[in-house]
């Protein structure tokens, strides 16, 4: 009997974001990678109140063991590494964001037109999709990270963080479009569109405003997932040399650079590593805690679960 | 089915030449030409000019894409700038298997190739069997327990071996064992930072396997973590389904009903994307091989990278495009081989 009450209550209409929300809050390891993710943020964003220079080098503190001074050690030009790990945090969450955002752009239109129009359309742009899903993508990433270094371009200069996402982005739009297009395969046949559409609305109109709301869960929860891709794939880059280049610090870099000295003094290897990680981690646990937020099914789930 | 293998075959045709147009405008419209980095040294600019020539990069792109294809000794090349063509060309194209010479040695590219390739195909088969063996106890375990404790670490695990950047785990690995743990007998570190084998000492197993043990361990981590977590989900859709609770009710042993019934059903997703990673042992291997001073497939391709070696780099995306695009139809066959349910039309 409890399960056809809470039954009865869960499927009352309410606020899309409401259920999503109050469905997330119950997913601990969720709430938890929000809130350690949320804090990274925000102790990056403001590192500028860290007393060091995170580029000005001082031979007197050089290899420093970390110490209630410096709380990470300092590396082999003396500078602050905890300074540069918030510093290159900065820089490694804007690729990473600046990466998503660019694949969210590139990915769900052509998703959209494929599955809205279907026929030549989608098939075109399906065979897109196909040749870039078939391309050894971090491969591809070195090669085009190689190129763009020599350009001289100011915006391109030394692979800024706009280079390095451009390429990433680039590369990493595929699973978007497919998804998307999935979604709008499904939904365009449904009678609320076709009502849509009797009632004289636009394609734009259709599509913007009443498909794609509500194949938005998918999206978000990709989207999460992709944030913590993009963030590996720069670090990789850059740890290969590729990528940010210094003084310019990113998480990937400092581990790069870290690796002449590594063995005699292992902090410099040990915590920007150590971030990449937690970021990663808090990540892929939000990701989760959003997907089981946006599955109608898992309603039912948790209700059984609990009775 | 074989309509279907066909139609598919025939698109992975065009695609492959599509990826190679792409490709191949790509490096040859990059800043400087292909030959700014030839040999990785600054060259004089009337040399570069005679090399362009040898190269025939002084012809329009899509003659050049047209020779770099099908090869150009059916037709007369101009080998000293004096506007007339006095030879026939000597490329064979990379339809014919002939990727042309590296830059950076000189060599035939596909011989560098295939001197690598065997390497990287050691240590990834080795990375895979191993990781294949530990997660699919680890998977079916998890999911006929689910919400154990042992279900509860293991999929704390898989989230982490997912999220752990794996060169930062392999100099983790190298810090652990190599600098900091030593062998009690003869003081030196436990096991070796990089290589393949010793240089010293000729052929010895302990000595090849004491060089896998840290690659292998980095690499194999992510996987466990991945295929544990496929296998776990995988079987956890397959559990409540009614033909599995018939066969519990006609008397038959848990262990026959999960093992015999549930595993076959909860393996075909899993050979799929087994079909789908294949390419990875090809091409993912880059940053556990430059850690390792591994030399293969990666470290061969990050070195053509760093110094530009751009016919080295064409060819080994174009067969890593190749390879991907055939373990693509791979897996899609074998899954409507597995799957008596599944028919493409």
């Amino acid at each position: 009997m409890t399960t056809l009450a809470s039954i009865e209550t869960t499927s009352q209409p309410t606020d899309l974001a409401q259920n999503v929300w109050k469905r997330f809050t119950k997913h601990r390891g969720a709430i938890a990678g929000a809130i350690i993710f949320g804090m990274l943020v925000v102790i990056c964003i403001v590192a500028s109140i860290s007393p060091y220079d995170p580029e000005a080098s001082d031979l007197s503190v050089e290899f420093q063991p970390p110490s209630s001074s410096h709380w990470f050690g300092t590396d082999a030009l003396g500078r602050d590494l905890f300074t540069r790990i918030l510093y290159g945090g900065r820089i490694s969450l804007a690729v990473g964001g600046i990466a998503v955002a660019l694949s969210l752009l590139i990915g769900v239109p052509i998703g959209a037109l494929a599955g809205y129009y279907g026929g030549r359309i989608d098939s075109i742009l399906m065979r897109i999709t196909d040749a870039f899903l078939s391309l050894p993508s971090f491969l591809v990433l070195i090669l085009l990270a190689a190129i763009l270094r020599e350009v001289e371009l100011p915006i391109f200069q030394r692979n800024s963080v706009l280079t390095i996402s451009l390429v990433i982005g680039i590369l990493s739009w595929m699973t978007f479009a497919r998804l998307v297009r999935a979604a709008f395969l499904t939904l365009r046949e449904l009678d609320y569109v076709s009502a849509a559409r009797a009632l004289g609305s636009t394609d734009r109109r259709i599509i913007l405003g009443h498909i794609l709301p509500n194949g938005i869960g998918v999206v978000i929860v990709e989207a999460t997932l992709q944030l913590g891709y993009a963030i590996i794939q720069e670090s990789g880059l850059s740890f290969l040399g590729f990528g940010i280049q210094q003084p310019t610090p990113s998480w990937g870099n400092l581990i790069s650079t870290a690796q002449d000295h590594f063995i005699k003094y292992p902090w410099l290897a040990i915590f920007p590593g150590l971030m990449i990680f937690i970021t990663i981690i808090s990540v892929n646990y939000i990701g989760d805690g959003l997907r089981d937020a946006f599955d109608p099914y898992k309603v039912l789930e948790t209700v059984g679960e609990y009775t | 089915m074989t309509t279907y293998i066909l139609r598919r075959l025939i698109q992975t045709v065009g695609l492959l030449f599509l990826l190679s147009m792409i490709l191949f405008a790509l490096v040859n419209l990059a800043p400087g030409g292909p030959l700014s980095a030839y040999g990785g040294r600054r060259i004089r600019p009337e040399r570069v000019e005679i090399l362009k020539r040898q190269f025939g990069l002084d012809q329009p792109l899509p003659v050049q894409y047209l020779y770099w294809l099908a090869g150009n000794d059916w037709t007369q090349v101009d080998t000293n700038s004096d506007g007339i063509k006095d030879e026939r060309g000597s490329r064979k194209g990379i339809l014919r298997g002939d990727f042309g010479f590296s830059y950076r040695t000189r060599e035939p590219v596909l011989e560098e190739i295939g001197l690598r390739f065997p390497n990287t195909i050691y240590l990834m088969s080795i990375t895979m069997i191993v990781a294949l063996v530990i997660a699919i106890p680890i998977g079916i375990y998890s999911a006929v327990k689910q919400y154990s404790i042992f279900d509860f670490f293991a999929t704390t695990f898989s989230f982490a071996g997912q999220a752990i950047p794996e060169f930062w785990l392999g100099l983790l690995l190298i810090l652990i064992f190599y600098a900091w743990l030593k062998n009690p007998w003869t003081g030196e570190p436990l096991l070796p930072s990089g290589g393949i084998s010793s240089l010293d000492s000729g052929f010895s197993l302990s000595d090849r396997i004491s060089h896998l043990v840290l690659p292998v361990l980095t690499g194999t981590l992510g996987w466990i973590a991945w295929y544990s977590r496929f296998l776990r989900s995988s079987l956890l859709e397959i559990l409540p389904l009614n033909y599995l609770k018939s066969a519990r009710a006609r008397g038959l042993s848990e262990r026959t009903v999960i093992y015999k019934h549930a595993l076959k059903n909860a393996m075909i997703p899993i050979v799929t994307l087994l079909a789908l990673d294949l390419p990875y042992i090809f091409t993912g291997a880059v940053l556990i091989e430059t850690i390792f001073s591994w030399p293969g497939m990666g470290r061969l391709y990050y070195q053509a990278a760093v110094e530009r070696d751009y016919p080295l780099l064409m060819a080994v995306l174009i067969i890593g495009a190749a390879f991907i695009i055939l373990c693509n139809l791979l897996a899609d066959i074998l899954y409507a081989y597995l799957d008596p349910r599944v028919r493409y039309e």
